[in-house]
């Protein structure tokens, strides 16, 4: 659990995170989106004492964030930078060991850890682990970076505008990546982003920033129905609303008893792509089924729309 | 295949350097016709080679000891404790560049005696500024993602230096570090003004004598150490800055 508790970070006369409370649960990916310079950035990097705040404290699991040093705190929380800010003189599988590293873990519990991420990202350890960063594409650093902060199984992993540089394809699988690691290792996740449909795919909560503070946050769902300003319902777009709200669930979760023509839908995928697909088979409605391919039911358009209404 | 060509004269360069130090003899007839009938055409008051080798002793010693002292400089005043040192750092640098080695010469002697210290610290000074300004080049102009990533996955200072800032900043460290060399290798030679053994004993003995046999091959020794110096570091520059990945 992360506590924070009226921070406030002034650089001069400008304050640039105002006295902002919000309690992150444990397991959870929390969401923070805002315009551009509205503080987003300086918040993340006081939870790992990248910043140190002007006044207020963070509690992680109850402590003080200034219990122990700095250095040792961050090898403790995972930190993919925004825009990468890999190590240009040292290789691909060098720059994932660097926690590990720091903390002194053995030799071949590295390499393996290495080779699981590597592999876990679609990146062959061969081929991959021994080039320099340089030697990549701007897409491939970024999973280099990621998988970096995840080196060392942190309970906490801080992300500022990770998949920023992903083209859509890779974009939504390192999106499940994400995910499945999160609910593999339990991570507390906090990610920040400019991409709205990210966040609600993604987010257990949200939260918008609008000059150094906290103007909304809630639950994905909450936001959509109560949007607290005109700000918050800007940034969530009037017109996307109800594919908003189908893009928070599955279709797995949206699945009825019955049958179905049709090319399957895999139970994970999000209710809106589930409507995208039976617009454009024009059918009413398309078999789902699980991870294995164990048939689950169906899902109708119907339903789907019901469920894109507005919540009462 | 581009390479070839520069590097095999630097090779034919290297091998004439070490037949002319090793069997100066074989050279007369090519500076036969610089000298009066009955003058010596190679240097006969001393081993060249050893003369050669003490040259580049001194200017290798000095050029360490300004390398040790411009880097660690540039380190402190490149931390937050240290950064209030900056202006006086840089004041006393650029006075050692600035004061013509001849005078630290002529101000030593009387303090340290004749021989090879008042050479060494002719040079240390005047190969300060080059390393200094490079190093500190190097070290603040790190980019500001690589500096944060380091202190994000929880580096202590001293690791972000050793194994982030200073191995980035190495090419341009390099850099300085040739420059002074190479002024090093010319500067030096007037060391033997005061008594020092290095190459410039070979030029003077030839200007006091009127032998331009002597001047030539004083100078062209020092010119190619310089030349081929010069490039071996150019050379280690680029491996280093292919692998920092700032090529
Ligand atoms: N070290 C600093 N000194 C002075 N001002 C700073 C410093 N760091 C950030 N700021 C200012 O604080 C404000 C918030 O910056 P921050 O990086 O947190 O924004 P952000 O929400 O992450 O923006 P973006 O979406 O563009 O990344 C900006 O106006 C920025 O100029
Ligand atoms: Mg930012």
């Amino acid at each position: 659990m992360i506590e924070i508790d009226n921070i406030t970070k002034r650089y001069g006369d400008n304050t640039v995170v105002d006295n902002v409370s919000m309690t992150i649960a444990p397991r959870t990916v929390t969401v923070i989106v805002g315009t551009s310079g509205s503080g987003k950035t300086t918040l993340m990097r006081m939870i790992n004492r990248l910043v140190e705040p002007t006044s207020g404290a963070i509690r992680i699991d109850g402590e003080d964030n200034r219990g122990i040093p700095g250095y040792e705190l961050r090898r403790r929380i995972g930190y993919a930078i925004q825009g990468h800010g890999l190590f240009p003189h040292r290789t691909v599988a060098e720059n994932i060991a660097t926690v590990p590293g720091l903390l002194g873990w053995e030799k071949s519990r590295i390499e393996a850890k290495v080779k699981e991420l590597l592999s876990l990202f679609q990146l062959d350890p061969a081929a991959f682990g021994p080039r320099y960063p340089h030697e990549l594409s701007g897409g491939q650093q970024q999973r280099v970076g990621v998988a970096r902060a995840l080196a060392a199984e942190p309970n906490i992993l801080l992300m500022d505008e990770p998949f920023g540089a992903l083209d859509p394809v890779i974009r939504a699988k390192a999106q499940e990546d994400l995910l499945a690691i999160q609910k593999h290792f339990g991570t507390t996740i906090v990610l920040v982003t400019h991409d709205m449909e990210e966040a609600f795919h993604l987010a257990d909560k949200i939260a918008v920033m609008d000059k150094g503070r906290i103007v909304q946050y809630a639950a994905p769902e909450d936001m959509l129905v109560n949007p607290a300003t005109d700000f918050v319902e800007t940034l969530i777009g009037v017109g996307e609303r109800p594919f908003r709200l189908l893009s928070i669930g599955t279709v797995g979760e949206a699945a009825e008893a019955g049958t179905a023509e049709g090319e399957p839908l895999a139970a994970a995928t999000s209710q809106r792509d589930a409507l995208s697909s039976l617009l454009w088979s024009g059918r009413e409605a398309l078999p789902v089924v699980g991870a294995d391919g164990v048939p689950l039911g169906r899902v109708t358009l119907a339903s789907l729309a019901r469920r894109a209404a507005r919540p009462r | 295949m581009k390479r070839l060509l520069p590097n095999l004269l630097r090779l034919a360069a290297l091998i004439i350097l070490v037949a002319f130090l090793v069997q100066p003899a074989l050279f007369e007839p090519l500076l036969k016709p610089l000298v009066q009938a009955n003058a010596p055409a190679i240097y006969n008051q001393g081993s060249l080679l050893s003369l050669t080798l003490s040259h580049l002793t001194t200017v290798f010693i000095a050029t360490f000891a300004a390398t040790v002292v411009a880097v660690g400089l540039a380190i402190l005043v490149t931390r937050p404790i240290g950064a209030e040192f900056l202006p006086l750092s840089r004041s006393l640098v650029n006075i050692g560049q600035t004061f013509p080695p001849v005078a630290v010469l002529a101000l030593a002697v009387p303090v340290v005696g004749f021989g090879e210290k008042p050479t060494l610290i002719a040079l240390f000074l005047y190969g300060l500024l080059p390393i200094f300004e490079n190093a500190m080049t190097g070290l603040s102009t790190l980019p500001p993602a690589i500096v944060e990533a380091a202190r994000g996955t929880g580096m202590t200072a001293w690791q972000r230096l050793t194994k982030v800032e200073l191995p980035l900043a190495l090419p341009i460290i390099l850099a300085g570090i040739r420059l002074s060399v190479t002024i090093s290798l010319a500067t030096a030679t007037i060391g033997s003004t005061v008594a020092a053994k290095t190459l410039g004993e070979v030029i003077i003995a030839g200007l006091q004598s009127n032998n331009l046999a002597f001047v030539l091959q004083g100078g062209l020794v020092v010119a190619v150490l310089a030349v081929l110096i010069y490039d071996a570091f150019s050379a280690m520059e680029r491996m280093v800055s292919r692998r920092a990945g700032r090529v």
